[in-house]
């Protein structure tokens, strides 16, 4: 029979195809290779224009941030990479902390109020989001709402905040109250919350997408989110509502970004993220703080100066990543 | 998978003669990959034996696995009863429009799970689009509810493919005999129907529960917690893989009690007679039949299929209608089909020698390998991403981030499939053919390319169209092990949903749909084109 033969030719020669192809995969050198825990809608356009203005060719791998950050981890010194842009402080300290960074020079760290960078100089901060409260503006009066975090253990939220206790941003503030309020409070604001069955989703757009849809009235989630959501909803219900307390619920959390290996590439990226052109499209495009004097943030935030921030060095954040989930973990929320 | 687990008397077994040394070679390459995360796992385990007590406390524990087997029976029970009643109306009777229903109810395979729980949560609840729509509120589909639907709806039709196969081959004497001697055609199904279809409702049984034993996407969305769950939190929550590896071993031993209880309860003997290969008698539906399997098999469609088109539709279309720029990626497409084509490939080539053990060499050694396959394809993607990461970093480097670790390991996980339709198609085969070309002076490897392969192949390509079908939506170990710069719809389809960049999400979920017309359109002619 002539099928089987033909089909025997056509296996082997994909299979011949695969090595071939897995034989070619590492990239050369003149790219620069970018892992990206920030999505390729959000980034994507900031990566083209940087390669339009300099003639350099990027490779982007995007994916989790806590994911690409553990396959750093793995890959070590001959990683891929030459720069890894995270959206959280905490990916981007695991990082650091295996010794993976190549120091960023004074005058880039300058650019940045040192509370957005790591005190080392290891990573810097890209653009900046807040810890809020976002409602459903047709059953949340936003004026019942607690000072801070702490008031929503109390009975009267029952079933009502919703959490997002597996994702990275949630995780990174719970390491922030650890280092502010101690792990006993901490644990036990997460049990309050276990207690009042806070509603829990695997991250913020499903939290805003349940609000929007009236399934729950409440979540405790990261700015923009609100924002992005109504360039599609423009009539969305949804609203945010910003802690005026110096805690842990209302911490501004910078997207960072740092260099692996030296290569002049990479820091010419990280210029560029930080050029008023990138600077101005994360405000407008993406609704997040800028972090460089020259750029305004979107009118409808609240001013970055204006919001009351507790005062601590985002670099220890990184270290108590596991504390953070061995906590969440005890208050039965995993 | 379909192994027999007795010795004598199978048909199909070679008595008196063991597997040769080149399959069992052959084998073990190919166990290699699969066996790989379940080494990992257990390495992980032994090397950190202290620290074990402290992931989560064991009120936790069993209420996970309750609530995981929970999800799994009721996923199973409910894929059995909807594949098995659409393969009896589309295959046994005379309903029209056979061939455009049976690609339809392929269709749900395609969807995956995080995108139908999305579309699912967006159409109930009190702001749903039902009730846009309608002005009937629906309660919010979330929850066990919500889990249970979105996972019955993508593994039915593992269980209708396969039981529509069978009820294509088996031999229609018997049931003609017993309807000779008076027997009611309920009892008719019940005793002479259904253990014929014993084997493909067991396999099926297999594929829906554990894949919905590995999910993680609709689980997490429909906020219904899971040993899989808890599994992923451990992974995105710390650095220290140990906590995570220690729910995974607890997932494979629930895994392997399923597998277990379906080797178990497939019984001794085996009805299937392979003489005789003609159809099946059409039963000629009545009018109130007729109305009846359209009213089902609509139900079954417009929820599975109709109701999350719809929905990504309606994304799309508002966020046009807010100034978003939707596009076609085309790369991404490209990826896809590149991606699941080579997977298809290659899990396709594992499982032939895979089947052969199984079906030529029942035993002890044919079980092991079996629930060897069965625990793979039930690991969450993300357990064997991080294993195979590791290992290809240790042992493989030049390799890493090469297509061809993606593929290997997409082949590894869902062998599972390529395996199950390969043995079916095996057992149809009489071994003597086989006998007869080695006694004629060919070796094992000319028999196999002349004689084996030329009369399975159709079967093995129905095993390619699940593996292919499977793989456009795989996420996780996409992520992790794909090559830096590729691509696939499944995961723009992640990236833009998680961003809230709904309209391009649900534009590259259809565009994954579409897709996959072409291999469940193959699935469903393939017998057809078997009889022309």
């Amino acid at each position: 029979m002539e099928v089987p033969a033909d089909m025997m030719r056509l296996v082997a020669s994909l299979l011949a195809l695969i090595l071939v192809l897995g034989a070619c995969a590492s990239a050369d050198d003149d790219t620069l290779t970018i892992y990206s825990g920030r999505g390729e809608e959000l980034v994507g356009p900031v990566i083209e224009r940087f390669e339009e203005e300099t003639g350099i060719t990027v490779e982007v791998r995007y994916g989790d941030s806590a994911e690409l950050a553990a396959t750093l981890l793995a890959e070590g010194e001959d990683s891929p990479a030459d720069v890894f842009f995270a959206q959280d402080p905490a990916s981007l300290g695991s990082v650091a902390a295996a010794g993976l960074f190549e120091r960023l020079d004074d005058d880039i760290l300058s650019l940045v109020d040192p509370r957005f960078s790591d005190a080392g100089g290891e990573w810097i901060g890209i653009s900046g989001r807040v810890r809020v409260v976002a409602y459903d503006t047709s059953l949340v009066d936003p004026s019942t709402f607690p000072a801070d975090e702490d008031g929503f253990t109390d009975g009267a939220w029952a079933n009502r905040v919703a959490i997002a206790p597996t994702n990275g941003s949630f995780l990174t503030f719970v390491a922030a109250k650890i280092v502010l309020d101690g792990e006993e409070a901490t644990l036990a604001w997460l049990e309050g919350m276990a207690a009042n069955n806070a509603p829990t989703y695997p991250k913020n757009s499903a939290i805003i997408a349940a609000i929007d849809e009236g399934q729950v009235e409440a979540g405790l989630v990261n700015h923009y989110y609100r924002m992005r959501f109504a360039a599609e909803s423009p009539d969305t219900v949804v609203a945010n509502h910003f802690f005026d307390s110096e805690s842990a619920g209302g911490l501004v959390m910078p997207a960072g970004v740092g260099v692996i290996g030296s290569s002049d590439a990479a820091v010419q990226f990280v210029e560029y993220l930080l050029s008023e052109e990138s600077q101005r499209y994360f405000a407008e495009t993406t609704f997040e703080y800028p972090l460089i004097g020259a750029v305004e943030a979107d009118p409808g935030l609240t001013p970055l100066s204006e919001l009351p921030q507790p005062d601590f060095d985002l670099s220890d954040l990184a270290g108590l990543l596991d504390r953070a989930t061995e906590l969440v973990a005890e208050a039965g929320l995993l | 998978m379909l192994a027999p687990t007795s010795r004598e008397g199978r048909p199909g077994a070679r008595p008196g003669r063991g597997p040769s040394r080149l399959l069992l070679l052959a084998a073990f390459l190919v166990l290699v990959p699969v066996a790989l995360p379940i080494v990992s796992l257990v390495g992980t385990v032994l090397a950190n034996l202290g620290e074990l007590d402290s992931v989560l406390s064991w009120e936790r524990l069993l209420e996970l696995s309750a609530r995981s087997v929970l999800l799994v029976a009721t996923v199973t029970a409910t894929a059995l009863v909807i594949g098995t009643s659409l393969a009896w109306v589309l295959v046994r009777t005379d309903l029209p429009g056979r061939r455009l229903w049976s690609v339809a109810v392929a269709l749900p395979l395609a969807i995956p799970s995080y995108v139908l729980a999305l579309t699912l949560l967006a159409f109930s609840g009190p702001r749903g689009l039902f009730q846009d729509f309608a002005g009937i509120e629906l309660p919010v589909f979330d929850g066990f509810f919500g889990a249970w639907l979105a996972l019955s709806l993508s593994t039915f039709p593992y269980v209708f493919l396969l039981t529509a196969e069978s009820f294509r081959s088996i031999d229609p004497s018997l049931e003609e005999a017993a309807r000779g001697l008076g027997a009611s055609p309920t009892r008719v199904f019940l005793t002479i129907t259904l253990p014929q279809l014993r084997p493909a409702l067991g396999a099926g049984a297999l594929l829906s529960g554990l894949y919905a034993l590995s999910d993680f996407g609709a689980v997490s969305l429909m906020r219904y917690d899971t040993f899989t769950r808890a599994i992923y939190a451990q992974y995105a929550g710390r650095l220290d893989r140990t906590p995570a590896a220690t729910l995974s071993i607890l997932l494979i031993v629930l895994a392997l009690a399923f597998i277990w209880g379906e080797q178990r309860s497939r019984g001794r003997g085996e009805l299937w007679s392979r003489t005789v290969r003609r159809p099946a008698p059409t039963h000629i539906l009545t009018m109130l039949g007729r109305a009846g399997s359209r009213i089902w098999l609509s139900l079954v469609v417009v929820t599975g299929v109709v109701l999350p088109a719809c929905v990504l539709v309606a994304w799309v279309a508002r966020g046009v209608a807010a100034g978003s720029i939707v596009e076609f990626d085309w790369g991404a497409l490209g990826g896809t089909l590149l991606v699941s084509a080579l997977a298809a490939t290659v899990a396709t080539v594992f499982a032939i020698p895979v089947a052969i053990l199984t079906v030529r060499h029942p035993g002890r050694i044919a079980t092991w390998v079996d629930r060897l396959v069965g625990v793979t394809y039930s690991l969450p993607h993300i357990t064997v991403a991080l294993a195979v990461l590791v290992f290809t970093l240790a042992w493989l480097r030049p390799l890493y981030q090469g297509i061809g670790v993606l593929v290997v390991a997409y082949a590894a996980v869902f062998l599972s499939q390529a395996a199950g339709a390969a043995t079916s198609a095996l057992r149809t085969v009489n071994p003597n053919l086989e006998e007869a070309s080695r006694g004629l002076g060919h070796s094992s490897a000319a028999t196999l390319v002349r004689v084996t392969l030329p009369l399975i192949w159709r079967g093995l390509l129905a095993g390619a169209a699940l593996v292919f079908l499977t793989t456009v939506k795989e996420l996780p170990i996409t992520l992790l092990l794909r090559p830096t710069g590729l691509d696939t719809l499944a995961v723009r389809v992640w990236s833009a949903a998680g961003e809230l960049f709904y309209a391009n999400a649900a534009m590259s979920a259809l565009l994954l749909v579409l897709v996959s017309v072409i291999p469940a359109y193959l699935l469903v002619i393939k017998p057809r084109a078997v009889r022309a």
